[in-house]
């Protein structure tokens, strides 16, 4: 403890949120300090996105105070907050993508000429901000036509344009690949040796002891603690977020020894030669019942095309599939659906739940589009239904008729699981099921994979953290720029194995 | 082998075209192509006074685009702009022949359509009604509301009024009556407002994403329900241009004309899900419907009907360009 700590420059104290029946925040305490990383952990769930809300005003605390530099306040939004100096840059990347970049940065604090905006100055100003990110584009190019790591880095330029005292990155890293999240890194640690107190969200555990010197604990909408980064070991900070010990873990990793699978059996599902021109090469795939296969691969590599080929979300312009031994084309997921093919996308807001219904309509969704509107499902029966996933997969709030808006990324998750659990598939095809979700319940989703396979389903399981993937499969399918290029027994392989034909290097 | 056309020609100009600019070329190649065919084909089709008549019969729609226009880069849609021009040329008509002086019926006019727009920003905004079920609801009030002043058509005989509707700047063969010059001016400001200030900034960031321009600090609710103002107010100077174009106010004119308008801005390169395209696109879109019409009417055999026929046809051709040019950009 040599190192002086200065006075905070924003101080929440007993922080109280409260959507009745709710308490979404019970009593929170936040210490920002200037030149400072700090990071706010805590599972789905915990309160960090509320908290972040309180702090910047989209929701009014019912008790506590918040001080920024020493004097109370409360902003009436986030534009109220940006101008006391506090910015925010979220996880999906909130610019608009038909400006151009120099307007996504100065907007707002646009330089002006007779009243009007002066775009000279605009993009000059604009081109300045850029080159502190080490960010080589131009100003002047519409930022839809740059990559999402780029565009994330424009929002975080934009959010220091003017006076930024305090930065509030909420799961910057979730779509970036290692490179990109070394660049971001070096970013905030040159914002932060500038004095900018810099909030720092994620799921990624690594990350945070990479790049922050402190953090705060949050669980169910309670405060655990503040802790100094470097004298609290993970398994420790794990504890904490998920209040019980690492044995569910544990449990799914015993769970995934497979059952011996028969020799000669015919696969559920066989590809031969799919594939689908811009999408991915063609490849082949056998997949068998009570076995979950992994696939590998970069983002970009193709994984969720393949996925998306597999379950007829989209259409193969080449190459053949057979289910259970008969040829079949999967034209498109209702066919897939009528197999017994289940998709989840990786896009769960978009492609995946409906957030304006209950957790209910959510969870009959797909049974209900199977039986046709013809014959409705009694309501006891989806009742039993519901209340018996939700008790399964541990939903939470446990309420049927809980708008899925209002539930966490990791609730959701289970809920869109338990849609298309509901429906009994025999090929259940995961596409990035635990991303962006906590500890607790990926252990979770994990375990109940292994459980699913060893009933005797197919499980297809995407996801880009490479440990899981192999911790579950029993065979690993890599990919590379939009080509299969092995396939490995989930046993034998090392992570190095792995890395290795991912990166290009391994026998192909 | 597989490189794309457009992809080429791009490349291989000297100065990189932003794809940004596609549509609108599209529609000046399209607005070009028809003066050729229609000068190979017609005498005394390229002249002076083909071209300046076709500025002053389509004067008020090009008023009407240019506010159509806020609307859709917002994302929205404003089906009561007909039916608000018909309003402001009845009461124009009215209040005249009621013997009120022009000075004072020329800004009511233009105000009342001021004031409808105003209320559906406010409902639109406020109250989050579907903006094509809002503008609906005040194209059946505007309507309605003619019928209430004067079912009937009433002539107007105002000197004042008829000494400005008659102005006219003649140069050789080149005509530009008041009407036009206004156009132009509306189109002028609307352009700049687009494009130099914050408010037309915002309204494309609306379009691009109104849930990411509220997080970025802009004024959203502000810029939206301004859009729809902007919108009637073109409204009710295009009703003004309108009743200066006819001599009267009726209150059948307009019937349908907020679907030109919306034709006219889809064709000049506006996305309808908003946050993309040009007020210029739009006026280049009111002069191709015109063109159309004046090409049947040169044909002589056919039936006018045939207009709305091409216009519907050049729609679609217009729709599934832009829709090839955005698949091709993701």
């Amino acid at each position: 403890m040599t190192q002086q700590t200065p006075p905070p420059v924003v101080e929440m104290t007993g922080v109280t949120v409260e959507f009745p029946p709710v308490t979404a925040l019970d009593g929170v305490d936040l210490h920002l300090r200037p030149g400072e990383i700090h990071a706010l952990m805590g599972e789905n769930g915990a309160g960090k996105s509320t908290l972040i809300k309180a702090l910047t005003g989209v929701y009014s605390p019912t008790a506590g105070t918040i001080l920024v530099d020493g004097a109370e306040h409360r902003f009436s939004g986030p534009a109220d907050a940006r101008a006391h100096g506090i910015s925010t840059v979220y996880q999906e990347v909130n610019l608009c993508e038909n400006l151009t970049v120099a307007e996504n940065i100065m907007l707002g604090a646009e330089p002006r000429v007779l009243g009007g905006l002066n775009w000279r100055a605009m993009r000059r100003q604009a081109a300045a901000h850029l080159r502190r990110m080490g960010l080589d584009i131009d100003p002047a190019s519409s930022l839809g036509s740059h990559s999402l790591a780029v565009q994330q880095l424009v929002a975080i330029c934009r959010a220091t344009v003017g006076d930024c005292k305090v930065l509030i990155l909420d799961e910057p890293t979730s779509s970036l690949d290692a490179d990109e999240v070394a660049h971001l890194f070096a970013v905030m640690r040159s914002l932060r040796d500038e004095g900018v107190a810099i909030l720092f969200v994620s799921h990624f555990l690594d990350q945070v002891y990479e790049v922050s010197d402190r953090m705060t604990v949050l669980r169910n909408g309670g405060l655990v603690g503040e802790f100094v980064t470097a004298d609290l070991p993970a398994a420790e900070l794990v504890q904490h977020m998920i209040g019980r010990s690492m044995d569910v873990l544990e449990a799914a990793e015993e769970a995934a020894e497979r059952a011996e699978r028969p020799a000669g059996a015919t696969p559920l599902l066989q590809v031969v030669g799919l594939g689908r021109k811009g999408s991915v090469q063609p490849f082949d795939l056998d997949l068998y019942e009570g076995e979950v296969v992994g696939l590998a691969g970069l983002l970009g590599s193709g994984r969720t095309e393949l996925a998306r080929l597999l379950t007829g979300a989209d259409r193969a312009d080449v190459g053949q599939a057979r289910v259970s031994g008969r040829p079949t084309r999967l034209r498109n997921p209702r066919v897939a659906m009528g197999h017994g093919i289940a998709y989840t996308s990786e896009d769960r807001k978009g492609e995946g739940v409906v957030d304006g219904l209950t957790v209910r309509e959510n969870i009959v969704l797909a049974l209900q589009a199977e039986r046709g509107w013809m014959r409705p499902l009694p309501r006891r029966q989806v009742d039993e239904l519901v209340a018996g996933y939700i008790e399964r997969l541990g939903i939470r709030p446990a309420d049927p008729e809980a708008l899925l808006r209002n539930l966490s990324g990791g609730n959701q998750q289970k809920v869109l699981l338990a849609r298309w659990l509901a429906t009994a598939p025999r090929l259940l095809v995961l596409d990035e099921p635990t991303r962006g979700i906590d500890v607790g319940a990926k252990a979770e989703i994990q375990k109940l994979v292994a459980e699913l396979a060893a009933d005797g389903m197919s499980v297809v399981f995407i996801s880009a953290e490479l440990e899981e993937v192999l911790r579950i499969s029993h065979r690993i399918a890599v990919l590379r720029d939009r080509r299969k290029v092995a396939e490995i027994d989930g046993d034998g392989a090392s992570m190095d194995r792995v890395v290795d034909l991912i990166a290009g290097g391994g026998a192909a | 082998m597989t490189t794309s056309a457009p992809a080429r020609w791009t490349a291989a100009l000297p100065v990189r075209l932003d794809r940004r600019y596609l549509p609108v070329l599209g529609t000046f190649v399209v607005l070009a192509l028809m003066l050729v065919v229609g000068g190979t084909r017609y005498d005394n089709f390229l002249t002076p006074a083909v071209v300046s008549n076709l500025f002053i019969n389509n004067a008020h729609l090009v008023v009407l685009a240019v506010g159509m226009t806020f609307v859709i880069l917002t994302g929205g849609i404003d089906l009561s702009v007909g039916a608000v021009l018909a309003l402001s040329t009845v009461v124009t008509a009215a209040l005249l022949q009621a013997g009120w002086p022009v000075p004072v019926v020329l800004p009511l006019a233009v105000g009342v359509g001021t004031v409808i727009g105003l209320a559906h920003g406010l409902m639109i905004h406020y109250f989050q009604v579907q903006p094509f079920v809002a503008t609906l609801a005040g194209m059946f009030f505007a309507r309605g509301l003619c019928f209430l002043i004067a079912p009937e058509s009433i002539a107007i005989g105002d000197p004042a009024f008829v000494g400005l509707a008659s102005w006219v700047q003649i140069a050789g063969q080149w005509r530009m009556t008041s009407s036009v010059l206004i156009a132009l001016i509306v189109l002028g400001l609307a352009f700049l407002v687009l494009h130099l200030t914050r408010f037309g900034r915002t309204v494309y960031a609306i379009g691009g994403g109104e849930q990411s321009a509220l997080l970025m600090g802009l004024p959203v609710a502000r810029t939206k329900v301004l859009a729809y103002v902007v919108s009637g107010t073109c409204a009710g100077l295009g009703g003004l241009l309108f009743a200066m174009y006819s001599r009267s106010g009726y209150s059948l004119t307009g019937v349908a004309m907020e679907l030109d308008a919306i034709a006219a801005v889809v064709i000049g390169g506006t996305l309808l899900t908003g946050g993309t395209g040009f007020v210029l696109g739009s006026v280049l879109g009111v002069l191709v419907l015109g063109l159309i019409q004046t090409i049947i009417t040169f044909e002589g055999t056919l039936s006018s009907w045939w207009t709305r026929i091409v216009i519907g046809v050049l729609l679609l051709v217009f729709v599934l360009l832009q829709r090839a040019l955005s698949l091709r950009r993701t």
